[in-house]
């Protein structure tokens, strides 16, 4: 991969936001690439808007995407999709979790999809936290669903071995099988 | 060597063990919680002392107690917590360290997660007299955390660590060496009070020593690896940059395919003159690329009247003094130098409501925060402070009437009593309460004010991220320790009136607002219930 990668995870603070940005970014790291992310915690993290960004490829400089250069979003919630869409440039793909945290003065479901319609970009719409719920009784994996939906759909140019390597050294032991599960479900789903 | 992906936070920890640090205190804030928690974690098996301090005056004085006993110390804080402990710092850097000694502090350029204020610590330097060093990205982190102490022990003075929310919230490969032996955590204090004691006539004395030492320092920036030119004799374009600037400018370079030579100031103070002078000779232009003040700016436009007077040097006259850089910042600058064309990304306004921070499901301070505000009288003043209750300013709420800093309810709210005949309530959580707001609450006691405090004690310090307090009975490494009742402080500071509730009784607080309110006397309602989040992790264990 000549150019650099550049991805966007976003959602609400507390869905897992970090661990999934952990696991791309060392999955990349076990592919060769250089690799800079950049994470909020702390006030923004309590239930705000929360969004990081990762980038890798052979040489990486700023750990910032600039407005418009994003390759690929993934967002955990569709409101917060409905957000990057202000900045997303034309080649930007959107990942979404079929997903609504509401809060107070929110836009309704419809309104959000008719939005996210209206745009040309090539969009992925999952209902990641549904399914998570039903076959593997946790919604919190979405996100690891989410990535092997990202992997299979080759959204994302890491291979499958990466990101289960990734998972093994970055996720407790205690919730590890229940993550390869997650990521398995969908990246054999697809 | 081991190579990983560390949040820059971690490469801190993992180059303080390389250097043989043995004490490490600290108070939790954001962006630089991480270096306490993750300490805490292998501070048994790796023979470290951890500990979170009531606040960060009592962090640095507990550090430099190690110090002078011998012992390797590391102070962790965020932006504001060196403004709490910098009277302790500013003798310190008159005494000079033992044992080296490394402050971190972390900055929030754009406060993503600071209130009140947007602080560029790195002030600090020309005011105490500290070498400060500003790491770019966690490989620096950990390279600069060991250089710190090195020239700590070359110097003896203590070293500021400077870092950013993009440096130390920043995840990159580190190439690390793991601690090869345990550090030495006993040490013996050697009196030397001489040394030790800021005295007059002494006073200074030593101040001299410190301008001479700080001499010293500068000429050994000068060939300091934290400096680095990108050499590239042929550019006539030049950029000084620090910190995480430094790699928004090689992106925008990049990006612009603008032929430049760069200079990262790494060693932010003393700042390398000579290594500048030199660099500046033979540019036409020079663009300083610094996040806030321009502090570096001011020195190189001296520096460039005598090394050469006709570069022209821009900073913050083409890139914002508020909030933080990034690559289209440094872009929509290096344009206006070169008249090279940059066109900004058009940002799609949607006008999409904003979702902002609130309180956690289940937060014991939905029931505290609605019931005051409803029951209080009309036009009673709210006073909020630093942690969780800072929801209370963000909407469903939107209650507080003024907001400041750790503690500051309640000193405030005694000023406001004194001069106006209004009903004030001052809300603060128990971490604050132990930080800092136990000076207010005395104040206005001893002079005779009667604002009603409430202190909203979910028994944890809970907005950085669950760390431990006073008041729970638990030091951060997992020991228990004397649980310190904060209605028993407050008796003991002359507070009369006091009830402790669990504000799920509603009934009960608002009894007992109303029944405060009317006194002529300092009175605290206690409000004790867990922090829903930490109940439920405590359930899982």
């Amino acid at each position: 991969m000549e150019k650099i990668f550049n991805l966007i995870v976003n959602g609400v603070g507390g869905q897992g936001v970090i661990t999934l940005l952990s696991l791309i970014d060392q999955a990349a790291m076990l592919e060769g690439y250089k690799v800079r992310s950049s994470e909020l915690h702390g006030l923004s993290q309590r239930g705000g808007s929360v969004e990081t960004h990762i980038r890798f490829g052979k040489n990486v400089d700023s750990p910032l995407i600039s407005n418009g250069k994003a390759d690929l979003i993934i967002s955990l919630e569709t409101m917060e999709a409905l957000r990057e869409t202000e900045k997303s440039g034309k080649q930007t793909k959107f990942l979404i979790n079929e997903f609504l945290l509401p809060f107070q003065g929110s836009l309704k479901k419809e309104e959000i999809n008719q939005q996210l319609s209206l745009l040309k970009n090539e969009m992925h719409m999952v209902r990641a936290s549904e399914i998570c719920k039903e076959k593997l009784q946790n919604e919190v994996v979405s996100s690891t669903y989410l990535l092997g939906y990202a992997v299979n759909k080759n959204l994302i140019p890491l291979k499958r071995e990466s990101i289960l390597a990734a998972i093994e050294k970055i996720i407790p032991e205690k919730y590890r099988e229940i993550n390869i599960n997650a990521f398995n479900l969908s990246y054999g789903n697809n | 060597m081991q190579k990983e992906i560390l949040l820059g936070n971690d490469a801190i920890i993992m180059g303080a063990l390389k250097s043989g640090v043995g004490f490490v205190s600290g108070y939790p804030g954001c962006p630089s919680a991480e270096i306490g928690d993750d300490f805490a974690k292998i501070a048994k098996q790796k023979g470290v002392y951890v500990e979170w301090s009531s606040n960060e005056k009592t962090a640095l004085e507990a550090a430099i107690g190690a110090s002078f006993s011998g012992v390797k110390s590391l102070v962790n804080m965020k932006s504001f917590g060196i403004n709490v402990c910098s009277d302790a710092l500013f003798p310190l850097a008159y005494t000079g360290t033992k044992a080296p000694m490394v402050i971190v502090v972390a900055d929030d350029p754009s406060c993503h997660s600071s209130a009140q204020s947007e602080q560029d610590s790195r002030g600090y330097a020309f005011i105490s007299k500290i070498p400060v060093l500003d790491p770019a990205d966690p490989q620096e982190c950990y390279d600069f955390t060991k250089l710190a102490f090195e020239i700590s022990e070359k110097f003896n003075t203590p070293v500021i660590l400077r870092t950013t929310t993009r440096a130390a919230h920043q995840r990159a490969v580190v190439i690390f060496e793991e601690a090869d032996k345990m550090p030495k955590k006993d040490g013996e204090f050697i009196k030397d009070p001489r040394q030790y004691s800021t005295m007059p006539p002494r006073t200074l004395e030593m101040k001299k020593e410190l301008l001479g030492k700080i001499k010293k320092i500068k000429s050994y920036a000068e060939k300091s690896e934290a400096n680095r030119i990108s050499k590239n004799k042929k550019a006539k374009l030049g950029i000084i940059s620090s910190g995480v600037s430094v790699l928004h400018a090689k992106e925008a370079l990049q990006e612009m395919e603008i032929n430049a030579e760069i200079l990262e100031i790494g060693f932010f103070y003393p700042l390398p003159e000579k290594l500048i002078s030199n660099f500046l000779k033979g540019k036409t232009s020079v663009l300083v690329a610094e996040e806030m003040s321009p502090y570096i700016e001011k020195e190189v436009l001296l520096i460039a009247k005598n090394a050469n007077p006709k570069v022209k040097i821009f900073g913050k006259n083409i890139l914002p003094e508020a909030g933080e850089l990034n690559p289209e910042a440094v872009c929509v600058a290096l344009a206006k130098i070169t008249g090279k064309k940059y066109n900004k990304f058009p940002i799609k306004n949607l006008n999409l409501p904003k979702r902002t921070a609130r309180l956690c499901e289940g937060c014991p301070y939905w029931y505290i925060l609605p019931t005051v505000k409803r029951i209080a009288p009309e036009g009673t003043i709210f006073a909020g402070d630093i942690g969780c209750n800072m929801m209370g300013a963000l909407p469903p709420h939107s209650m507080y009437d003024f907001m400041f800093c750790m503690g500051s309810s309640i000193g405030i709210s005694h000023g406001i009593k004194k001069t106006t005949k209004q009903k004030v309530i001052s809300f603060m959580g128990d971490g604050t309460f132990f930080h800092s707001g136990i000076e207010g609450m005395i104040n206005a006691v001893y002079n005779k004010s009667n604002p009603l405090m409430i202190v909203m004690d979910n028994r944890i310090t809970a907005m950085t991220g669950h760390q431990t307090n006073p008041g729970m009975g638990k030091t951060i490494m997992g020991e228990d320790s004397q649980e310190l009742q904060i209605a028993d402080i407050a008796k003991a500071c002359g507070v009369n009136y006091i009830k402790v509730l669990d504000p799920i009784n509603v009934k009960e607080l608002e009894d007992a607002v109303l029944e405060f309110l009317k006194k002529d006397e300092m009175s605290l309602i206690v409000c004790k219930r867990v922090c829903a989040l930490l109940e439920r992790k405590q359930k899982k264990l």
